[in-house]
């Protein structure tokens, strides 16, 4: 197995060459990956805001946006720099500090949680050993700023929204948790690394997704429930709330919350597709094909081959499930509150449980297929 | 190793000086939601301070635990709560600050003095790369008693609060006369309670 090209290990050789020390040279490395990732993260609420006018238009047999651009591509632009030059409101009875400071909680966790998010062997910000519980972690944090600008708003809709959306939080969470348990328990670590690896070595026949389909789908329901997508978006149902949390807000308050939601959206299709679909192996392993070929497959041509195939077969499956996610919002009516509880605590919660179980005990019984 | 060291002392000052901050401000704040959110503060960080000395699981376990349920949960009691009531002004109320003042600084004062007097033994072993399996191992050997009684704690409040949650609502026909009825209750059958029959 080799390890593919490390930009790390290069870059600070090559800076102890010029006689900086090695530790220096990391910390100067430390900035690029970070900020890649940021932008990166930002870039990717653009193209989710234009997928998502452009798929609703065709669920809805209109064209969508058309002028901004070809085929309307700078519409999100347009939408940002609107929010950026709108004015910032804050109703003469609300609490200043907390209002402010509720946005940036719920932004700054979900930006946070890209520490983990592996796109090839080196590419990624660091390899953390607590991984996927570090981001389940993080995704509690978010909560608490809802409730914050809920409360601080001083409007009935937005307090009952921030409630509602910490009360959906917590009920998704554990059947979140208990479906990535199972796949903890097959890879043997909760590394995101250690987890694509466990899955690479047959392609497409060897994703977590045919021995966990069911840890899929409630990972995948929960994540939306997480995300606060229709049809679970409750906390800022229109037609009863305004806009529940978000209500009084404006400018680019009001535009922390569209990112965060449209990142951590991204963010939830990322991690489906490092935990159930393989992260960034192709469906037909690249050892494979090097080997067709012939090619030596460590020389560097292949190596950066290998590294841009991996970043794009991460990006392509995330973003077929963010597809997805639009496809639903755009198909199925919102759920009841009541509802919403109940597939989470009656439904979801003893499903996960019972897949725990037996993921389990098929791992005592068939250690090879299961991660002994 | 002078930029780690030099970058552990300086978030270590900033964790230090974050947690004495936010806990003092749970104790003085007069608006108790105030008080809650900056217990989260506190929380996560300890949280930090966790991360500074390589116990990196339980860091991200005090963030879920702390953060995101019990945080959550005094922050959700206090907003569905929300009792707006003006307290009276009490006669004498020094006598209470200053023995409240006086018992704390003495808690304080001791409790310097014994991490002071204490000789700590500072561990020269490396530190894991790996907390997790390690935890596990004490938690299903020597920790393993404590560790089931803790669950089986649990297993016992969530019942409690099930039995106490769980209510039967009379459906909508069953409804004769609603004008005594306060308008904003549901119809709640009366029930007896669970533990006293017979």
């Amino acid at each position: 197995m080799n390890s593919g090209i490390d930009l790390q290990g290069t870059f600070i050789q090559s800076l102890s060459d010029f006689g900086i020390s090695a530790e220096l040279a990391k910390v100067l490395w430390m900035p690029f990956p970070m900020l890649l990732m940021i932008i990166g993260a930002t870039v990717g609420v653009l193209v989710n805001v234009w997928l998502e006018r452009k798929i609703s238009a065709a669920v809805q047999q209109r064209i969508g946006p058309e002028y901004a651009g070809p085929l309307g591509v700078l519409q999100p632009v347009a939408d940002g720099l609107k929010l950026v030059f709108k004015e910032d409101i804050t109703p003469a009875n609300a609490d200043p500090i907390l209002f402010t400071v509720g946005p940036i909680l719920v932004v700054l966790p979900v930006f946070i949680s890209y520490l983990i998010v592996p796109f090839g062997q080196n590419l990624v910000i660091t390899n953390v050993n607590t991984g996927v519980f570090l981001w389940i972690a993080l995704s509690s944090v978010v909560p608490i700023g809802l409730l914050m600008s809920g409360y601080a708003s001083n409007n009935k809709y937005s307090l009952i929204g921030g409630l509602r959306a910490a009360a959906q939080s917590i009920s998704y969470e554990i059947p979140l948790a208990l479906s990535v348990l199972a796949i903890v328990l097959m890879s043997n670590s909760l590394s995101t690394i250690d987890i694509v690896h466990q899955q690479s070595g047959y392609g497409i026949l060897s994703w977590n997704i045919w021995r966990q389909p069911v840890g899929f789908v409630i990972f995948w329901i929960a994540a939306l429930a997480e995300c606060e997508r229709l049809p679970f978006d409750l906390p800022e149902a229109e037609e009863e709330l305004v806009a529940g949390y978000q209500t009084e807000y404006s400018g680019m308050k009001f535009a922390l919350f569209y990112i965060a939601s449209y990142v951590n959206l991204v963010l939830s299709a990322l991690l489906v597709a490092i935990l159930y679909l393989g992260g960034w192996s192709s469906p037909v392993p690249i050892e494979l094909i090097s080997n067709v070929l012939g090619v030596d497959p460590t020389t560097s041509w292949v190596q950066v081959v290998d590294a841009s195939l991996g970043i794009t077969m991460t990006v392509l499956k995330a973003y077929f499930l963010v597809f997805l996610a639009i496809l639903t919002r755009w198909t199925v009516p919102r759920v009841r509150i009541d509802q919403l509880l109940n597939l989470g605590w009656k439904f979801l919660l003893p499903i996960s449980l019972a897949n725990l179980l037996i993921t389990a005990a098929l791992k005592l019984a068939f250690p090879n297929a299961f991660g002994g | 190793m002078e930029i780690a060291e030099g970058v552990r002392l300086v978030t270590f000052g900033i964790l230090s000086v974050m947690m004495l901050g936010a806990a003092l401000g749970v104790v003085l704040f007069a608006n108790i939601v105030y008080s809650a959110f900056l217990l989260g503060g506190v929380f996560i960080s300890m949280a930090g301070i966790y991360i500074l000395l390589n116990a990196d699981f339980v860091s991200a376990a005090q963030i879920l635990v702390y953060v995101g349920a019990v945080n959550v949960l005094i922050l959700f009691a206090i907003m569905l709560v929300n009792k707006r009531e003006d307290f009276k002004p009490m006669k004498n109320a020094w006598i209470r600050q200053g023995s409240t003042a006086v018992v704390c600084a003495g808690l304080f004062a001791l409790l310097s003095s014994v991490s002071i007097v204490t000789p700590w033994k500072i561990s020269t072993t490396m530190p894991l790369t790996s907390t997790v399996v390690p935890i596990a191992k004490h938690f299903f050997t020597d920790f393993l008693l404590p560790f089931e009684l803790a669950s089986v704690l649990l297993l016992m409040s969530m019942i409690g609060a099930i039995v106490l949650a769980r209510r039967d609502f009379m459906p909508d026909s069953a409804i004769v006369g609603t004008s005594t009825q306060d308008s904003l209750t549901l119809p709640e059958r009366p029930r007896e309670l669970v533990g006293i029959e017979k």
